[in-house]
C-alpha cells in the first residue's frame, strides 16, 4: 500500500519537475528565487512564503515557493533537485534537518546557486547565511522583563514548556534564568518557582497549569514560551475567574490567543512575524545571488522597508542574520492578527 | 458456583485497586495538602470525564475481543467538524454541535464496525486503518489550519464549563453515560449478548446470537461516544487542531486494563472502569502536584499499570487454581 503510493508520488514528482523544468526554459528571462518550507498546510509557513514572494517580486524578481508534503528532508531533497534542474538563482530553505540536507544543498551551490536557510537552520558548510526570527538571547530576556512587568516587580512567576527535550525551548529558559541571574538585585523579589512541562498536549498543559496555580498560592505570572502552553494557561485563568491575578505571558500564534488578550488573561505576548521572516529572506537572498552578501559577519545588507541589517557570528560556527526583537501582540493589534495567523 | 467465584475474585480485584487508589491519595496528601481540596477533587473528576467516556466504549469493544485504535483521530475529526460548524454558524445550539459529533463519530464507528464484523478484518488492523484515514481527514477538512478560541461562540464552549446544580457538565455528562450504559449492559437484551460472544464466539453463535450485529453495535457506539468526546475536548479547551489527542487511544485502553476489561474478551465491569479511569486521572493531576520530574512521570504512569495488570493475571490464575481444586473433589 505504502509502496505503491510512494511509487505513485514519485512518478507524480518526477513529471512535474518535467513540466515546471519545460515552463521555465520557454520562459527564460526573469531570474527565479525559491523559498522551501518544511511542510504544507502549515499556516505559519504560508505566512512566511508570503513574505518571501512580496520580497522578491518587489524586486522584479519571479519567486518560487515549495513545500513537500511529509516534513522531512528527503522530500525537500526532491525539491532541491527540481530546483536545480530549474536554475534557479537561489534557494532559501527552512531545513527539515540540521545535517542531512548537506549532499543536495552542496550540489545546488556548485551549480552556482546561492543557498540560505531561515528560521530552521542548515548546518553552515552548506549555507551561506542564516536568517533567524529573533535572538534567543533577546526572547528570554524580554520574557523575564514581562513578567517582571506584569508581576508588579514581586511574586512567584513560574515557566510552562513544551517537552524537557526541546532545545529551542531549553535555550529560552536558559537565557530567562541568566536574566534573572546578571540582574539579581532587579528582580530580588521575583521567584522562579518552577519549570514545568506541557509536552505541547493540551490536556497534560492544562493539569500542569492547575498543579501550579494549586501549589503557589502566589504565583503572578506564567511564561509560556510555547502555543499550546500559553493557550492552555489562558483557558485555565478564564475558567477559574483569575483574570487579574495571575497573568499570562509567552509566545504564542494570535489567533489562538486573540480571545486571552481580548479578555486580559493575558496582557501582552510576543512571537516574531513570519511575514516579516520571508521578506528579510528576499532581500537576503537576492543579494547573495548577485554576490553581494558572502556571508562574512560584519557585512551589512538593506531589506527595504525593514531597513539595514548586519550579519553576525552565529553560535554554531556559521553566520545569520537576526530580525530583531520578537514582536509584541497586546489588546491594540491582536484584532488584526487573529485573522493572518 | 462458577458464576459465584468469578463474581468474588472480581469484588476482590476492585478492592484491590481500591486500596491502591487510596494509598496513592495519602501518600499525595502528605507531600501536598491542596490535593484533596475540593478544588482539586473538582479539577481531577473534569479532568477525567473525557476519559471515563470513551473507556466505556472501548470496554465493550475489548468485550468483543476486539480492540480500538481510531479513538484519538475520531476525537480529532468529530471535534474539527464540529469547530468548524460552530466557527460558521455560531447560533448553533450547543446540544446540537453534541449531536453532530456523536452523529459523524457513529458513521465512523458504524464503517469500523462493517470492515470487523462483515468483513472479517483483524480488530487491530482495521481500527489501525482507519486512524490513518480519519487523521488524513481531519487534516483534509481543516485545510491544515486550527479553528482558535475566538472563532467559538461563548455558548459552545460552555459545554464544558458551565454547570448543572454546581457540577461540572462534562462530569454531569459523564454520570449520564454510566447510567445508560448501565442499563443497557445489564438490563437490555443486546447489552448481555455482547459480553456473551466475547466470552465465548462460537458457543454463543452456535445458540443463534447474531454475532456479527452485536460486534458492529459495539465498534458504533465506541464511534458515537468518541464523537461526543470530541465535542467535548474542543469545547474544553476551546482549541481544535489536526493533531488533538493523537495516541490517546492508548490511555483509554490502559484506563480499561487498570480497570480489570479483559483483553481476551467477555470480562468487563463499569465499577472497575471507573476507578481504573479515576487512577489514571489522579496520576496525571497528582504527579505535576507532587513535583515529579518530567522524566520519571510517564515511566512512573506506566509501571502502575503493569503492576494493575500484574496484580489482575494473578488473582485470576490463582481463581483458576481454586475453581479446579473444587472440581477434583
Amino acid at each position: 500500500m505504502k509502496k505503491t503510493i510512494l511509487i505513485l508520488v514519485s512518478i507524480f514528482l518526477i513529471l512535474s519537475s518535467f513540466s515546471i523544468f519545460a515552463a521555465a526554459e520557454a520562459e527564460g528571462g526573469v531570474e527565479k528565487h525559491a523559498f522551501i518550507f518544511k511542510n504544507t498546510g502549515n499556516p505559519y509557513g504560508d505566512k512566511q512564503m508570503q513574505g518571501f514572494e512580496d520580497g522578491i517580486k518587489e524586486q522584479g524578481f519571479e519567486a518560487i515557493t515549495r513545500a513537500p508534503d511529509q516534513p522531512t528532508a528527503e522530500a525537500q531533497i526532491q525539491i532541491i533537485e527540481q530546483l536545480i534542474n530549474q536554475r534557479v538563482a537561489s534557494i532559501s530553505i527552512t531545513g527539515n534537518d540540521y545535517d542531512a540536507l548537506e549532499p543536495a544543498l552542496k550540489k545546488a551551490m556548485g551549480e552556482g546557486i546561492a543557498i540560505l536557510s531561515a528560521d530552521s537552520a542548515v548546518n553552515p558548510a552548506s549555507r551561506i547565511t542564516h536568517i533567524n526570527q529573533a535572538d534567543s538571547e533577546m526572547i528570554g530576556r524580554t520574557l523575564i522583563q514581562a513578567a517582571y512587568d506584569m508581576a508588579g516587580g514581586s511574586g512567584d512567576i513560574a515557566i510552562l514548556s513544551a517537552t524537557s527535550q526541546a532545545s529551542n525551548q531549553n535555550l529560552w529558559i536558559e537565557w530567562m534564568k541568566k536574566e534573572l541571574a546578571e540582574n539579581a538585585s532587579k528582580y530580588a523579589n521575583l521567584k522562579l518557582v518552577r519549570i514545568a512541562y506541557g509536552d505541547d498536549l493540551r490536556d497534560k498543559s492544562v493539569s500542569e497549569t492547575e498543579a501550579l496555580l494549586q501549589s503557589f498560592p502566589n504565583l503572578k505570572v506564567i511564561i509560556a514560551p510555547t502555543t499550546v502552553g500559553i493557550a492552555a494557561a489562558g483557558r485555565v485563568v478564564t475558567d477559574r475567574n483569575l483574570i487579574g491575578k495571575l497573568k499570562v505571558t509567552g509566545l504564542g500564534l494570535p489567533s489562538e490567543m486573540a480571545e486571552y488578550i481580548e479578555n486580559g488573561a493575558c496582557p501582552y505576548m510576543f512571537l516574531w512575524n513570519p511575514i516579516d521572516v520571508g521578506y528579510l529572506t528576499a532581500y537576503a537572498a537576492v543579494a547573495a545571488s548577485e554576490g553581494k552578501l558572502k556571508g562574512t559577519a560584519g557585512e551589512k545588507f538593506s531589506a527595504s522597508r525593514l531597513g539595514e541589517f548586519t550579519v553576525v557570528k552565529a553560535s554554531d560556527g556559521g553566520t545569520e542574520v537576526l530580525l530583531g526583537a520578537p514582536f509584541k501582540f497586546d489588546k491594540a493589534n491582536i484584532a488584526e492578527w487573529k485573522t493572518v495567523y | 458456583m462458577k458464576m459465584q467465584l468469578k463474581g468474588v475474585s472480581g469484588s476482590l480485584r476492585e478492592l484491590g485497586l481500591l486500596a491502591f487508589i487510596i494509598l496513592l491519595g495519602i501518600t499525595v496528601q502528605i507531600r501536598n495538602p491542596v490535593f484533596l481540596s475540593l478544588m482539586n477533587i473538582n479539577a481531577i473528576l473534569t479532568n477525567t470525564a473525557i476519559l471515563s467516556i470513551l473507556a466505556v466504549g472501548m470496554m465493550l469493544v475489548l468485550v468483543t475481543r476486539g480492540i480500538d485504535l481510531s479513538v484519538g483521530a475520531i476525537i480529532a475529526f468529530t471535534g474539527m467538524v464540529t469547530a468548524l460548524t460552530v466557527a460558521k454558524y455560531p447560533g448553533i445550539n450547543p446540544v446540537a454541535a453534541l449531536l453532530l459529533g456523536a452523529g459523524v463519530g457513529f458513521v465512523i464507528g458504524s464503517l469500523t464496525g462493517l470492515l470487523v464484523a462483515v468483513f472479517d478484518i483483524l480488530p487491530i488492523i482495521a481500527t489501525l486503518g482507519m486512524m490513518n484515514v480519519v487523521r488524513g481527514f481531519t487534516y483534509v477538512v481543516s485545510g491544515g489550519k486550527w479553528v482558535s478560541s475566538y472563532q467559538m461562540s461563548t455558548s459552545f464552549k460552555a459545554l464544558a464549563t458551565g454547570k448543572i446544580l454546581g457540577i461540572n457538565n462534562l462530569i454531569v455528562i459523564a454520570i449520564v453515560v454510566y447510567i445508560i450504559a448501565a442499563y443497557f449492559i445489564n438490563q437490555t437484551r443486546m447489552g448481555r449478548r455482547i459480553f456473551a460472544v466475547g466470552s465465548n464466539p462460537e458457543a454463543a453463535e452456535i445458540s443463534g446470537l447474531p454475532r456479527k450485529r452485536l460486534v458492529f453495535t459495539a465498534y458504533a457506539i465506541m464511534g458515537a461516544l468518541a464523537g461526543l468526546a470530541g465535542v467535548l475536548w474542543v469545547a474544553k479547551f476551546a482549541s481544535a487542531q489536526g493533531n488533538t489527542a493523537i495516541g490517546y487511544e492508548l490511555q483509554v485502553i490502559a484506563a480499561c486494563i487498570l480497570g480489570g476489561v479483559s483483553i481476551s474478551g467477555g470480562i468487563g465491569k463499569l465499577s472497575g472502569l471507573l476507578l481504573g479511569t479515576l487512577l489514571l486521572g489522579i496520576l496525571n493531576n497528582a504527579l505535576p502536584l507532587i513535583n515529579i520530574s518530567p522524566f520519571w512521570q510517564q515511566g512512573i504512569q506506566g509501571i502502575t499499570i503493569l503492576a494493575a495488570v500484574l496484580t489482575n493475571v494473578v488473582v485470576k490464575r490463582n481463581n483458576e487454581r481454586a475453581a479446579l481444586r473444587r472440581r477434583a473433589i
